[in-house]
């Protein structure tokens, strides 16, 4: 590459990008200022861009009186069973697809990939009149079936493409060794596929933790989750900006720190499929 | 690989997650078949039977269901369109070389981790006609003299929500386009610097075409993510004011909160069979180049 000057660096890259960032930056900056402060500061003649008195009253309120635990800890309920079960059958599936050779492999993937077009909306509603019928309505039960609809096909695929890029000569030096499948499986494959399980963990934790179309119908107020909440601060009486965004903050918290923490594996994981070819 | 023993493993090891598909995905889709067939309607438990076809024949009189398709139109080309255009942008300048790349772009992807439901809020308040951070900025920027009543006019709620799946969808869009341009060779573009080829040649001969399956792939499933997605729009306006923000699945959500699910499951299945339209390429093309 040849060298650019300052000034065209500017125009091609850091006025544009610096652009688009402040676009998808500000939102998030916006919501933890409103958060922090008091509120005729809030509803007051003026928008003010840093509180000129800063307050956690907001934060306190809602663990206080809103008792915002309870629906962080159903969340976190959901989204840890959906995790465990999801990758449990998924990577297993993913196993089979990428190891054996077996008749209706075709039909098998497929029946898993279509999964991904059907809308929401059209499960929800069957859904929520099965498990009303089988008594699993507003259990927390009710919303790891549900998400499963949408976890378990997409993991099945994220899992099967990092699959395919291990060698399969890795187990069979193992086998070779005398360790039967199994054996070989959990002393060879499972630790070189961690990374990737952790990063598909990631990203379906994501998914269960942020959903809530299937929540707001399949809960009540014991086991109502974050989305279903902040949603519901809305309308009690008017809008109350300082908690929900108080809340808002705490919710995306422990995304970010997840997301973080497995970004590399998981834009791996999506993109390797499409790239290829 | 390829042995003619039976072997009975491989179905062992697929059955718990087929069964569970099974049970939660295709056993629903079949109810949905026969509720669309019903007036299954949760307030009058007691009279629900078999109507025919009379949910879908109301559909096609019913007024509303037509805006919710039109506006579903307009949601998937303008949001996708849009997200498409300037996530590929932002591709294009995250893959140059800068310090803090890195950061830079893990930072961009927030918006894309971030609940529907919180991102339909945070936008909500930007809007807000009172307090809103965006009328005090284009009033202090005197693009405007009057607060705006963005998410309550019909002449500007629709656009007002799809500045927000926009701004959901562009990170997607660039870490997929990102991807796939750290994935071209660079000898293509020294050939073609040798050739004295110039920067937009590059970009439409070179860039965009190696480019074309990663775009195909991602914009097949941002449209459905798109045309599926009920929390952004629910928590925003609801559907409204009268309609105006109202796509087919948060019709489908309004209908099926009141409970009168017949109706629903008919609209669901009507958009399922549209979005099959356009998913059975994908489908095609993923397994060309799988198994």
């Amino acid at each position: 590459m040849s060298k650019k000057s300052f000034a065209n660096k500017c125009f091609t890259l850091y006025l544009p990008l610096g652009l688009i960032l402040t676009f998808l930056i500000f939102p998030f900056y916006w919501t933890f200022v409103t958060s922090i402060k008091p509120e005729h500061e809030l509803y007051g003649a003026t928008v003010t861009y840093w509180p000129k008195d800063l307050t956690f009253a907001s934060y306190q309120k809602l663990f206080g009186e809103f008792n915002f635990l309870l629906p962080m800890f159903n969340s976190l309920l959901v989204a840890t069973i959906t995790t465990v079960v999801t990758l449990t059958v998924s990577t297993s599936a993913a196993y089979a697809f990428t190891r054996f050779d077996f008749k209706g492999k075709r039909i098998f993937m497929s029946l898993f990939l279509t999964n991904n077009m059907f809308p929401n909306v059209l499960l929800l509603i069957p859904l929520f009149a099965i498990m009303r019928s089988v008594n699993l309505l507003y259990t927390p039960l009710s919303l790891v079936v549900a998400y499963a609809t949408f976890t378990i096909p997409f993991s099945v695929w994220m899992l099967t493409g990092y699959l395919k890029d291990l060698p399969n000569s890795l187990e069979e030096a193992a086998m070779i060794d005398g360790a039967n499948r199994v054996k070989a499986f959990f002393n060879v494959v499972l630790p070189v596929l961690m990374p990737s399980i952790i990063a598909t963990g990631v990203y379906i934790f994501i998914q269960s933790w942020n959903e809530y179309t299937f929540a707001v119908l399949f809960t009540n107020e014991a086991t109502r989750t974050i989305p279903v909440t902040l949603n519901n601060l809305i309308g009690q009486l008017g809008v109350q900006w300082d908690l929900l965004t108080a809340g808002g903050i705490i919710t995306i918290i422990p995304v970010c720190v997840l997301f973080f923490f497995a970004q590399k594996q998981l834009i791996e994981g999506l993109t390797a499929g499409s790239v290829k070819g | 690989m390829k042995k003619k023993k039976f072997n009975i493993w491989p179905y062992i090891l697929i059955s718990p997650a087929l069964l569970i598909v099974a049970f939660v995905v295709f056993y629903p889709i079949i109810e949905a078949i026969f509720m669309s067939f019903q007036n299954y309607d949760l307030r009058r438990p007691d009279k629900i039977s078999f109507i025919g076809l009379k949910n879908y024949i109301e559909m096609f009189q019913d007024e509303i269901f037509w805006t919710a398709v039109k506006n579903t139109l307009i949601w998937v080309i303008l949001g996708v369109g849009l997200q498409f255009i300037f996530g590929f942008i932002l591709a294009l300048l995250l893959n140059q070389q800068f310090k803090g790349r890195g950061i830079v772009r893990a930072v961009s992807l927030i918006p894309w981790a971030t609940p529907g439901v919180l991102i339909g809020l945070m936008w909500k308040w930007i809007y807000d006609g009172n307090y809103g951070v965006l009328n005090d900025l284009l009033m202090k920027l005197n693009i405007i003299d009057q607060p705006i009543m963005f998410l309550s006019q019909t002449s500007t709620a629709f656009s007002s929500v799809i500045v927000t799946i926009i701004w959901q969808g562009i990170p997607f869009f660039a870490i997929m386009i990102l991807a796939g341009l750290q994935s071209i060779s660079h000898e293509m573009y020294e050939a073609a610097d040798i050739d004295g080829a110039t920067k937009l040649q590059k970009l439409f001969r070179i860039t965009i075409p190696s480019l074309k399956n990663v775009i195909f792939i991602t914009i097949i499933l941002r449209i459905i993510w798109v045309s599926n997605s009920v929390d952004i729009i629910y928590s925003m306006t609801g559907g409204g004011p009268s309609y105006s923000t109202q796509t087919l699945s948060v019709y489908i959500f309004n209908k099926a909160t009141v409970l009168d699910l017949g109706y629903s499951s008919g609209m669901a299945l009507l958009l399922m069979f549209m979005l099959a339209t356009v998913a059975i390429p994908y489908i095609r093309k993923s397994f060309k180049e799988g198994a």
